[in-house]
């Protein structure tokens, strides 16, 4: 029996150092290929970054989206769902699916249909207010094509955690204890419901958000300039930056991701207090 | 946090006509009839509250579906706009030559990495599970979520970086010479790997959790060794959560355009890229209604896959929960 624990343990440390060493090096190489120089060490390609023709105006136009679209997503979400579960239980499947159909549809696949749609533009609605609609939404200073893209690729992550976080309190009766208790509808759903849901918001925003700063697919194809396409133009020219930028982004994740674990941490211990 | 939780149970608890059974009749007896028109007002309100999320499902999922579907049946013509006819021709063409290619090296790959990213990723699920530090299964499921997200564009440049022709690893060890190219097939699928293997570390590691220790304990009392145990109990119990798991990566690699995009350019033909060259108009002009065939094979495929996911998924949960 001791001889099988240790064979396993043996085994684990095996398959756990060979995973470690498989991950780590990329992630070291990358590190020791941005600041390599001919020179020795170097940080160039980081400090130059802050100076680079494009960066401020890129990184700007995905914030400005990455805000916009939570904000939209949320706004539909979390109103939807809550009612469902409230009210109409016959309609939480159409929710669902709704919620999973963009899983089905890769994102070159939903360019290709959107640019089609676009394409209508011109060639159908010339002469009807649509077409006027058509240029509002691709208008290169915020396109809203790319909001509604986004959006839709996001559903699938929000919607699970939100269902999560939906799933963990009795919806149905905070609202009656509230309502019972004389408060209103939106009193109800602002001070009781919200509240509870803190960490699945925060989750659900999360999640989108780092969709949103790594989507390449839609904006290349549609031909805007958001961050990931900067950091693509910048690739095919100085090499060491863009290794620096994927570094940067790769550091971003993870706090997004530890911000995220705490988020949900705090959840849970209020949830047991 | 907040403190509104705490008052919660008490009112539910003490309304003569409370609890989820008189919540759901309308004929049970509620207090100064307070409840039902609440009721009404949820029901208005249920439509207010949906219908902005299916509107906008409808326009900004719906028109694009109709595009896809429409513009795969009908004559390409960007040029003039006599378009509306209806013909099968791009979908032919669309299963033919070098895209035809493309979509059997998409599926290769995606077959191939989601095969390996599986039998790779349950090991160190495994591993994981069964460990006695509660620290390194912290931080490996944490590590894991933050690289089954780093796919993309910084993926491609790390593996550029490091497996590239001037990378810092092929430098070291002078792997060109070996005949190593990372713009190649096997450069994809080892860079695929990096966010697949992760993907399944996550996917996995629930359904490894649910594994009890009594099965495992019955199994060795009737004197089954390990092999026998995982033959005959775990891998039947795991098999829908790693098929499931499967499919999962299979889409992921699937769908993947920006790290094959940056990485290998045009020497691996996938069908996501042929899809944003037509696009684009690098190939040829008028090419726009083709390229909405090939994404119509594209969710063709990602249906079928779906169609094998969803109905597992349900299953194991039976299972491990």
């Amino acid at each position: 029996m001791a001889q099988l624990i240790s064979r396993l343990r043996v085994w684990r440390g095996a398959v756990l150092l060979l995973a470690g060493v498989y991950f780590l090096v990329p992630m070291a190489a990358s590190v020791w290929f941005s600041v390599n120089d001919v020179n020795g060490i170097d940080f160039d390609a980081y400090t130059g970054l802050l100076s680079a023709p494009g960066f401020t105006e890129s990184l700007v136009l995905t914030l400005e989206l990455a805000a916009v679209t939570v904000v939209v997503l949320l706004l539909l979400l979390v109103p939807a769902m809550i009612a469902v579960r409230l009210g109409s239980p016959r309609l939480r499947p159409v929710l669902e699916v709704v919620c999973a159909l963009p899983l089905v549809v890769p994102p070159v696949a939903l360019t290709a249909g959107l640019i089609g749609v676009l394409r209508w533009g011109p060639d159908h609605l010339m002469d009807t207010p649509f077409f006027q609609t058509m240029v509002f939404v691709q208008q290169p200073e915020f396109p809203l094509v790319l909001v509604i893209a986004y959006v839709l690729m996001s559903l699938p992550l929000a919607h699970r955690a939100l269902d999560a976080g939906l799933r963990a309190v009795d919806v149905r009766t905070l609202v009656e204890a509230a309502r019972n208790c004389g408060a209103s509808w939106p009193r109800a759903v602002f001070s009781v419901i919200l509240p509870n849901l803190r960490g699945a918001l925060l989750n659900a925003s999360f999640l989108t958000l780092a969709l949103v700063l790594g989507e390449f697919t839609a904006a290349s194809i549609l031909g805007y300039q958001p961050f990931s396409v900067w950091i693509y133009s910048v690739g095919n020219s100085q090499g060491q930056m863009s290794v620096a930028v994927s570094v940067l982004s790769l550091l971003i994740t993870w706090v997004l991701l530890l911000l995220l674990a705490a988020a949900g941490r705090e959840r849970r211990t209020t949830a047991a207090s | 946090m907040t403190t509104a939780p705490t008052p919660v149970p008490t009112p539910a608890a003490t309304d003569p006509g409370g609890g989820p059974g008189a919540s759901r009749t309308a004929s049970s007896p509620t207090p100064a009839g307070r409840v039902p028109a609440a009721r009404r007002g949820l029901r208005g309100g249920t439509w207010l509250a949906t219908v902005p999320l299916l509107a906008f499902f409808a326009i900004g999922f719906g028109l694009p579906a109709v595009a896809i579907l429409t513009g795969a049946f009908t004559v390409s013509s960007d040029a003039e706009t006599g378009g509306g006819d209806f013909t099968t021709a791009n979908l032919t063409e669309s299963v033919q030559g070098a895209y035809w290619t493309a979509l059997l090296s998409s599926l290769k790959l995606s077959a191939l990495t989601a095969l390996i990213g599986t039998a790779v990723g349950v090991p160190i699920a495994q591993a994981v599970v069964t460990s006695r530090f509660r620290m390194l299964r912290e931080a490996v499921l944490t590590a894991s979520g933050v690289l089954a997200n780093f796919g993309g564009l910084p993926l491609a440049f790390a593996f550029v970086a490091t497996l590239g022709n001037a990378g810092e690893l092929t430098e070291l060890f002078h792997l060109t010479d070996h005949g190593w190219s990372l713009y190649s097939f096997t450069g994809l699928t080892v860079a695929y790997l990096y966010f697949l293997v992760p993907l399944m570390v996550l996917t996995i590691t629930p359904a490894l959790d649910g594994l009890r220790v009594q099965w495992r304990e019955a199994a060795q009392n009737n004197r089954a060794t390990t092999l026998q145990y995982w033959r005959h109990v775990a891998l039947p119990i795991l098999f829908p959560s790693l098929l499931g798991g499967y499919v999962l990566l299979f889409g992921s690699a699937f769908a993947a355009y920006a790290t094959a995009a940056a990485m290998v350019g045009a020497t691996v033909p996938l069908i996501s890229r042929q899809i944003a060259d037509a696009l684009s108009g690098n190939v040829l002009v008028g090419q726009g209604n083709l390229a909405l065939a090939l994404s119509l094979d594209m969710i063709i495929v990602a249906i079928l896959v779906m169609a094998v996911y969803l109905p597992l998924q349900r299953r194991s949960a039976r299972w491990l929960s």
